[in-house]
């Protein structure tokens, strides 16, 4: 009974670690340049698809493929950001949701048109498969594996933002845009480049879900709820925030299919509506 | 601008004449016609919050849900008679609305989208779940309507769904004209363009945003009631999440904050669907997405945004 909760956090943890990865690129775009970008799954599916196409047409195998989910996704940020979200900072919040949602559905019919509406197959190397026995419990791998580069990713983005110049530079924008404008920090280079930056890890997450959250053009739709409630419980424009708001929705929503089947995926959204009118800022949020 | 009269004008009357001329000239698309008053009637509830109050809301069709649930169900356990079906599916959907309206008037607009979206979802769960009541996935079939007044029958050439729907949207638009050209309505203007500076003139925004949340919601109740008393059958789709986003489509195609653009938005929407559906699915959402993304660009007034530039133009010349 034990053995099984802790395996239950275990994978809710790996889910979490998941989310995390795809949605932290979202609290970026949320907290620097206030943007809510509904179309963020979008550029998971990219990373997503670009992972798969190198496994299945170019043979390229599985843990090659992430680097170029990131790139590519990263490309297809950048490029967006320079031609469509910058002419949207300033605009209302209804205007980007309603722009983000636009993007949102030509993606899935863009997919859909290009692979076809089936599920995507993704080939793991060997020893991701099965299980480790680790202090008498049965863990699967792929999902130790999962937790390992979370836990690289946390660390190398900490070191960006709180040791490196252009760490300052994006805190700095963040506090106070004009302020930081005024020292002669180049504001719109760095929402370009951190856009970019957060479509490359979602494309990353995209790669690495494959696996756990499946790949049809339906994806942006289907995790969109969990990408904004992971930013939106754990406040925009944080690393730390997000990273606990995803874990925390991670072991729920495992937790909650796993002893309590019968109302499904009612659990998250409780916890959901709950953690929101708790912390309508999120937990650690800059900014509302 | 002036302030706004409860007084009709030409151009008013005229589009009202145009649902009737409509129902002689195109007998053979009353079913679709019945669909866009439908619609009409629900984003007509959107527009009262989004466009006039300014509450972001993704969940919107958790109300139209509610609405035909409670009219479908009411009909298939014995309560067939329409009117005051509608009449029920109002009160609930309202009494939801209040409910929940506490929990979305707090917050800024990305809560306000997240608990509207939750809110949605959950019901679309529960609905999902308890098919034993819902008939889940399958959908409640069983509806069986009584005559309206005893004497107009649902039948299959749509004749009495057209009607009977324009009528319901015709009083639901009078009686939403008079409320957003009423102090209350002015002062819900005032709450979208200064939210901050209201109460220092008294008002209790939270107060009024409660009050038009409830009503909206008691609206698209009726807007969804109509649609399971005229179809005769009430889908899971009615909750669902892609209901809200083509809902919120309707109204920004249409232009919000004018009501008629709310009307023009959900007529368009429908008729473009109900044509390029049929060509391909897939194509008709690309579509959908780029329309979207091209009026935030460019067109942020929607149609009737556009009607009225042009118009003011018109005027300043002559």
């Amino acid at each position: 009974m034990i053995g099984n909760f802790v395996g239950v956090v275990f994978d809710g943890v790996a889910y979490g670690s998941l989310l995390f990865v795809i949605s932290i690129g979202l609290s970026v775009t949320m907290g620097l340049m206030n943007f809510v970008n509904l179309a963020h799954g979008a550029f998971a599916m990219v990373g997503g698809y670009a992972a798969v196409v190198m496994m299945t047409r170019f043979g390229v195998p599985f843990l090659a493929t992430l680097p170029v989910a990131f790139v590519v996704s990263a490309l297809v940020g950048a490029v967006l950001e320079r031609l469509l979200y910058r002419r949207l900072y300033r605009a209302s919040h209804l205007d980007q949701v309603l722009f983000s949602i636009g993007l949102v559905f030509m993606s899935i019919a863009g997919a859909t048109y290009v692979f076809g509406s089936q599920q995507q197959p993704v080939q793991l190397p060997a020893f991701l498969r099965g299980q480790v026995h680790l202090l008498g419990l049965d863990l699967g791998s792929y999902r130790l594996f999962l937790i390992a580069i979370v836990i690289a990713i946390t660390l190398i983005l900490t070191w960006l933002v709180e040791r490196t110049r252009f760490g300052a530079a994006i805190r700095a924008s963040v506090d106070n845009q004009q302020a930081s404008a005024g020292l002669g920090i180049d504001v719109y280079r760095v929402f370009s480049l951190t856009f970019a930056l957060g479509s490359g890890l979602a494309g990353l997450g995209g790669g690495l879900g494959i696996d756990v959250l499946g790949l049809d053009p339906t994806f942006p739709l289907k995790y969109m709820v969990y990408f904004l409630l992971v930013v939106a419980v754990g406040g925009a424009g944080t690393i730390k925030g997000p990273l606990i708001a995803a874990l925390i929705l991670g072991v729920f929503d495992v937790a909650g299919k796993y002893y309590v089947p019968q109302i499904g995926s009612f659990v998250i959204y409780v916890v959901m509506v709950a953690m929101l009118l708790a912390f309508p800022r999120g937990v650690l949020g800059k900014r509302g | 601008m002036g302030l706004p009269t409860q007084k009709w004008s030409k151009g008013e009357i005229i589009f009202w004449l145009v649902p009737i001329v409509a129902y002689f000239l195109f007998p053979r698309y009353l079913t679709l016609g019945s669909q866009i008053m439908i619609a009409a009637l629900f984003a007509l509830s959107l527009d009262l919050i989004l466009g006039y109050a300014r509450i972001i809301s993704l969940g919107h069709a958790a109300f139209f849900g509610i609405g035909a649930y409670t009219a479908g169900l009411l009909a298939k356990y014995g309560w067939g008679e329409p009117i005051s079906g509608l009449v029920l599916a109002a009160c609930a959907a309202a009494l939801v609305g209040l409910l929940t309206s506490f929990l979305v008037v707090r917050g800024e607009d990305l809560t306000r989208l997240m608990v509207t979206l939750g809110i949605g979802l959950m019901l679309f769960e529960v609905a999902n779940k308890a098919a034993f009541i819902t008939g889940g996935v399958d959908g409640l079939s069983g509806v069986e309507m009584r005559k309206i007044f005893g004497v107009f029958g649902f039948g299959l050439d749509g004749k009495t769904a057209y009607i009977y729907s324009l009528v319901v949207l015709f009083i639901v638009f009078i009686f939403a004209r008079t409320l957003v050209r009423s102090p209350f309505g002015l002062s819900l203007r005032g709450v979208r363009e200064g939210e901050r500076r209201m109460p220092a003139i008294g008002v209790s925004v939270t107060r009024k945003l409660v009050v038009i949340y409830t009503i909206s919601a008691g609206i698209a109740g009726i807007a969804g009631a109509l649609l399971a008393q005229t179809t005769q059958f009430v889908g899971i789709d009615t909750l669902g999440v892609p209901r809200s986003a083509d809902l919120m489509i309707m109204l920004i195609l249409g232009g919000a904050g004018y009501l008629y653009g709310a009307l023009v938005g959900a007529a368009v929407f429908m008729v473009l669907q109900d044509y390029l559906a049929n060509l391909n699915p897939v194509y008709w959402q690309f579509w959908l997405g780029f329309l979207l993304v091209l009026i935030v660009l460019f067109a942020r007034g929607g149609l009737m945004g556009g009607v009225l530039a042009l118009r003011r133009r018109f005027m300043r010349r002559a």
